[in-house]
């Protein structure tokens, strides 16, 4: 090789380095649309099921048209909330309430999913990476509340805020596009007679943070110690 | 050999018949981020990029995301970046032979067309 | 000798087994396209019953896959000669029947095409995540077992190899029971029961295929397997089975003894409809009493009788693990302990399972990609065991 072949080769090579390293750098001045969430915020709600009224299903067709779920109720069809009505088999008293995912602070579906795509956001929401989902449904296994549908058939016109794909599970996201924006989740405006409190349950002044602190609440299957974000109260 | 040659011109032709560029339909167009040619290059770097962050930390980019993309490169004749062979995504994607995967879960219709659609 | 016509015959036999077992996996493929293009719609699983049919073949191939492994041990391990020299046979099958169990349970993912992310993000925690390693790691220890086997100037690298597998091995079971004993919430998983279970279960399934393979290459040699190592081989199924039994038994029991799982325990021996009828007929019955009855009774146990009881022991574990897999999904899960729960998504009610014929060709093909591994490696390679003519142990 010539000295100036040497020189060419070089002058390519250094080129070559920028060029590859470029995009990085403009990625790492990349200016942020806000703050990353913390851990500061913990979201949750207070379900009150004395005012949930049995039959009425506001909250979850809210949560069908936000997400664009198609509102089916067939084995294979996405369902992010639903309606249970509950009897206690002793005492015969009957109670109607929604149940979606209970944001967990130690979620299952987190322990379990082996490529991470499950995941708790710092400020309690848990979520499914869908670009990291291979679609192994171990974490609907794993879900103590059902909480989870796996997306079974192509899908098309997705709200444009909502992705959601074949192959991949998804759940309630808390309406995490809203809650981004400082808005409430759907169930929680849809919902007649306001039994659906959303809030940040560390913020001690917040609503939520002082109703939970005065009333009598409960989470699901409290024994398995998963400290839902979920609470439910007359219960 | 002959058979050899005739069966390689045969695939080039069709493979050349195959890649011929549409003309792109850029939608609204403009400069946004940064110019075309380094967009070219180097689009998917920003969106993966934003899209970790939105997801896992909250951080959305008004600017810089797959949203924002569509909102000015979609087609204004149908308010798709996806829908037709030229659609702004679909002809370069096909041209260079790489899969778009964002649209097995993302819509490739602008949001404000969307909503405006969606609103009754 | 075999003679030339009946070597021709064989020669072409071989080829047509290799191509219905082609057709097989191709079959496979077929539903795999199918599912990947209209989705998990055209299988008979849904959001309550999230893993099926296709989970029953995986886990079973994996199960024995290690299972097997077992001959090769008690040579390497305890050094017994007889099963010394069945250890490459062993191994081979292993490594088949693993690559036909991955085959399926890949194959079945939503994403199968994004299966890379499963290497490049891993989160600690996840026993999957755990079993990709174990996985991989047992190909490639059990590939070097029979690379130390095979090449004569490896030989003195035997024993450590299969101190090795035989470590990695448990540890594979383990990982494959923990997959189901880590799910808390659901009555039929979620005890510390399942690995040891599990491990004890692929003795025998694995044992169980081993002879059906051993028989098969006795057969096409021409040669007649000794009858003091059927004898005790036949034996070690007997125990082996005894033993799985056992493992089953105590599950179920201190099922029935906790009160919050004794309505599952009901519903899978008693009240399931289908699931009952697996349990007791499939699997006590067909794949435990009448294999034992085969081989232990008086004026049973010849090379037939130990065949169809293998065979039974097989077709036992299809039935139990259809049993465990999906009768335990199909048990509603109790979200609300001590109330009665009705809605739109299945609460408080058994969920239907029917299973598609994707679901089957998906597991077909993965019993076809083992099995066609096998004959072709039997061919190409020595696996044949050469039993010295004096058994010392």
């Amino acid at each position: 090789m010539t000295d100036v072949d040497r020189r060419g080769f070089l002058k390519t090579a250094m080129g070559a380095a920028v060029v590859s390293i470029a995009p990085g750098m403009f990625l790492f001045d990349m200016a942020h649309g806000g703050e990353a969430v913390s851990s500061r915020v913990r979201w949750g709600m207070l379900i009150d099921t004395a005012s949930c009224t049995p039959g009425c299903n506001e909250c979850v067709s809210a949560c069908s048209r936000e997400n664009g779920l198609s509102g089916g109720v067939a084995a294979t069809d996405s369902q992010w909330i639903r309606k249970i009505e509950i009897k206690d088999i002793s005492t015969g008293r009957a109670v109607s309430l929604p149940v979606m995912c209970q944001h967990c602070e130690h979620p299952p579906c987190v322990d379990v999913c082996p490529t991470a795509a499950s995941f708790k956001r710092a400020d309690g929401i848990v979520l499914v990476d869908r670009h990291l989902c291979i679609g192994c449904r171990y974490c609907m296994m794993a879900c103590p509340y059902k909480a989870r549908s796996f997306v079974h058939e192509p899908l098309q016109d997705q709200n444009p805020d909502v992705p959601r794909g074949k192959g991949t599970v998804e759940g309630c996201t808390l309406c995490v596009h809203r809650v981004d924006q400082g808005l409430k989740p759907a169930c929680t405006e849809a919902c007649p007679n306001q039994s659906i409190l959303f809030g940040d349950l560390n913020d001690k002044t917040s609503e939520i943070a002082i109703k939970v602190r005065t009333v009598a609440s409960t989470q699901v299957r409290a024994d398995l110690r998963l400290n839902p974000g979920i609470r439910y109260q007359g219960l | 050999m002959k058979l050899i040659a005739i069966f390689l011109l045969c695939l080039c032709i069709s493979s050349a018949w195959g890649a011929t560029p549409y003309k792109l339909d850029i939608g609204r167009g403009g400069e946004c981020v940064k110019d075309p040619q380094w967009m070219r290059k180097n689009h998917m770097h920003l969106l993966r990029h934003q899209r970790d962050e939105a997801v896992h930390q909250g951080l959305r980019d008004d600017k810089i995301s797959l949203k924002n993309c569509i909102e000015c490169h979609a087609s204004l004749k149908d308010d798709s970046a996806i829908a037709r062979d030229d659609s702004f995504c679909v002809a370069c994607h096909r041209y260079e032979a790489v899969a778009t995967d964002c649209f097995e879960c993302h819509t490739g219709t602008r949001k404000s067309a969307w909503q405006k659609r969606n609103a009754k | 000798m075999p003679t030339l016509t009946s070597l021709r015959f064989k020669n072409r036999l071989y080829y047509v087994l290799l191509g219905l077992g082609g057709i097989v996996a191709l079959a496979g493929m077929y539903a795999v396209h199918m599912m990947e293009h209209y989705g998990h719609i055209i299988t008979g699983m849904n959001n309550q019953i999230v893993w099926g049919i296709p989970h029953v073949f995986a886990i079973f191939l994996v199960v024995a896959a290690s299972g097997v492994l077992n001959v090769a041990s008690i040579g390497s391990v305890f050094g017994k000669a007889i099963y010394k020299a069945r250890a490459p046979l062993a191994s081979l099958l292993s490594i088949a029947m693993l690559a036909g169990g991955l085959f399926v349970l890949m194959l079945d993912l939503g994403r199968p095409d994004r299966i890379i992310v499963a290497a490049t993000h891993f989160n600690l925690t996840s026993v999957f995540a755990w079993n990709i390693v174990l996985y991989s790691g047992m190909f490639s220890l059990v590939a070097v077992y029979l690379w130390t086997m095979m090449e004569q100037r490896m030989n003195r690298w035997t024993t450590p190899a299969g101190f090795a597998v035989f470590a990695w091995r448990f540890i594979l079971t383990t990982g494959t029971g923990l997959i189901f004993a880590f799910l808390t919430a659901r009555q039929a998983y979620g005890s510390a029961m399942l690995p040891p279970m599990f491990i004890v279960l692929s003795f025998a399934w694995g044992l169980a295929v081993f002879h059906l393979v051993q028989t098969s290459i006795y057969a096409w040699n021409e040669k007649t397997l000794d009858p003091a190592i059927m004898g005790r081989k036949k034996n070690l199924l007997g125990v082996f089975i005894v033993a799985s039994l056992y493992m089953v038994a105590a599950y179920h029991f201190t099922n029935l003894y906790f009160a919050h799982k004794i309505g599952f325990e009901r519903f899978i021996l008693r009240d399931g409809d289908l699931y009952p009828a697996l349990f007791w007929g499939g699997y006590v019955v067909l794949g435990n009493l009448l294999p034992l009855l085969l081989i232990f009774l008086p004026g049973l146990g010849k090379t037939r009788c130990v065949i169809t009881a293998s065979m039974l022991v097989i077709l036992g574990g299809f039935a139990l693990l259809y049993v465990f897999i999906i009768g335990g999904q199909a048990y509603p899960l109790d979200i609300f302990p001590g109330y009665e729960a009705s809605s739109s998504f299945a609460d408080g009610q058994i969920n239907a399972y029917h299973p598609s014929l994707y679901e089957f060709m998906l597991g077909f093909a993965g019993l076809a990609i083992a099995f066609m591994i096998t004959t072709v490696s039997v061919r190409v390679l020595n696996f044949m065991p050469h039993d010295k003519p004096y058994i010392a142990d």
